[in-house]
């Protein structure tokens, strides 16, 4: 019997690889193992349009009936791995024999640290369910207390105050969005607090109250606020606990080479999330990236390279992009912000600019506020990392700039 | 001619598609997606891999 392609994990980089299997003529079997019961969705809208109650599940499905012949593993964990025997464990049991394996098991929220909070009304958020948990959770007006004010809980945030609930948005950090820096955290800072959100930062959560029921949240300076609902948003970690002892390293992510081979297994690659991969922009270090393209984008190439022979597998570089939407603020960023040294303002109109980040003098990545057509010019800039007085020389020259 | 449909109601200018192919996608002055509705079938993938980095799922590609 033929092995089929395993690609393991059934979200948007799993996907992504399976349509670009049958996309490059590969005709063998492909099967899709996935933890949730759902058939691919997108995240995005899950902290933004989903839970605003504009949009339905059914809108948050990914076209995966357009791939054909697909066998769907779903409601089903990988547990394991030998990659010896080259088989993928599954929690009912199965050895799952793979001609080649794709990892793209993604993240899950990182929890409050500690037991496990037996409260209902603390929330976390990363699945489909879990959105319409929280969504369902709102309809009562609840105060709402958002532990963690990186992206997942700046769009919580936004979205409970578009709903009209009372909103406490905390972080330990200076600012929020700690990942883009504080040129671009304390803008954001600015708009919460102007739409109505208790932003308190340098705070740092002690615990949570409550009888059954969450009742409040406890700070370490003692204070007390009073809340019916929290949502823990602390960041991601990868999935990749089932492979402790499958002899790949972890960092915590599937460490892998350019071309997104797993280092330490051949027949083995890895995608989104769970990936972790040398980019030439972060000096050939081995980074990991949370974000949508990443995710669908590396899902696709590992299923490119996986049929390729070694030496025609095609390092993949792609300039990391994201975005974040929050209130009327859409904030796009190209490059790596989380690298950068220094943010400043490089271009501006009014209440639309243009950040650049940079590292050793470079650019390494741009952030832009409601300025979508901008992007591609950095996205040009960022292909060779130029001086910053060269990138400013060039935005000088640009016709097109925010303010020319 | 293959066709390419885009939801307006969905597209939120994320200007993916624009990079991917700029042969048939682009951003006005005012940051509405502009795009060509027929484009000759040699540009179908380069049209179907701009549907998939569409963060918005507003990309639609007919033959």
């Amino acid at each position: 019997m033929t092995r089929p392609v395993v690609i393991a994990g059934a979200s948007l980089a799993g996907l992504r690889a399976a349509q670009a299997l049958r996309n490059s003529g590969h005709e063998g079997p492909v099967v899709v193992v996935g933890e949730e019961e759902h058939l691919p969705y997108t995240r995005p809208p899950l902290s933004k349009e989903l839970l605003a109650g504009e949009q339905e599940p059914e809108q948050c499905a990914l076209p995966s009936g357009r791939v054909p012949d697909i066998e769907w593993r779903l409601g089903t964990a990988a547990t394991g791995l030998d990659t010896g025997a080259r088989e993928l464990i599954l929690a009912d049991g199965e050895r799952l024999a793979y001609d080649k394996l794709v990892i793209a098991t993604g993240a899950r929220p990182r929890h409050w640290p500690g037991d496990p909070i037996a409260l209902d009304g603390v929330h976390t958020l990363r699945s489909v369910d879990d959105a319409l948990a929280l969504r369902a959770a709102f309809e009562s007006g609840p105060r709402l207390v958002v532990v963690g004010a990186g992206f997942i809980g700046c769009e919580v945030a936004a979205t409970a105050r578009g709903r009209g609930l009372d909103v406490t948005l905390i972080d330990v950090a200076p600012h929020p969005v700690p990942a883009l820096g504080e040129a671009v955290g304390a803008r954001v800072a600015e708009l919460h607090r102007s739409r109505g959100v208790d932003l308190r930062l340098h705070t740092s959560v002690d615990g949570f109250e409550g009888d059954g029921r969450l009742e409040a949240v406890r700070l370490a300076d003692g204070t007390r606020l009073d809340a019916d609902v929290a949502v823990v948003a602390l960041g991601a970690i990868p999935n990749t606990d089932w492979l402790v002892e499958s002899g790949l390293e972890l960092q915590p992510g599937v460490v892998c080479d350019a071309t997104l081979a797993a280092r330490d297994a051949e027949h083995v690659f890895a995608a989104g999330d769970a990936a972790a991969w040398p980019h030439p922009m972060a000096d050939g270090g081995v980074i990991r990236i949370e974000h949508w393209t990443n995710a669908a984008e590396q899902g696709a190439a590992a299923a490119r390279n996986l049929l390729a022979a070694p030496a025609d597998r095609t390092p993949y570089e792609a300039v990391p992009y994201f975005w974040t939407d929050q209130y009327d603020l859409k904030v796009q960023s190209v490059g790596l912000p989380a690298r950068a040294e220094r943010t400043t303002v490089l271009e501006q109109d009014g209440e639309r600019l243009v950040l650049g980040g940079e590292r050793g003098g470079r650019l390494i990545a741009a952030i832009a506020f409601n300025a979508p057509r901008r992007l591609p010019f950095y996205r040009g800039q960022l292909a060779t990392m130029p001086p910053m007085e060269d990138v400013a020389a060039a935005v000088r020259a640009d016709a097109k700039a925010l303010g020319a | 001619m293959t066709k390419v449909h885009v939801d307006m109601n969905l597209c939120q200018s994320h200007g993916e598609c624009t990079y991917v192919a700029p042969e048939i996608f682009e951003l006005g002055d005012d940051d509405v997606l502009r795009w060509k509705e027929e484009v000759d079938p040699s540009l179908r993938e380069k049209a179907q891999e701009a549907a998939d980095v569409c963060p918005m799922l507003a990309i639609r590609v007919e033959d």
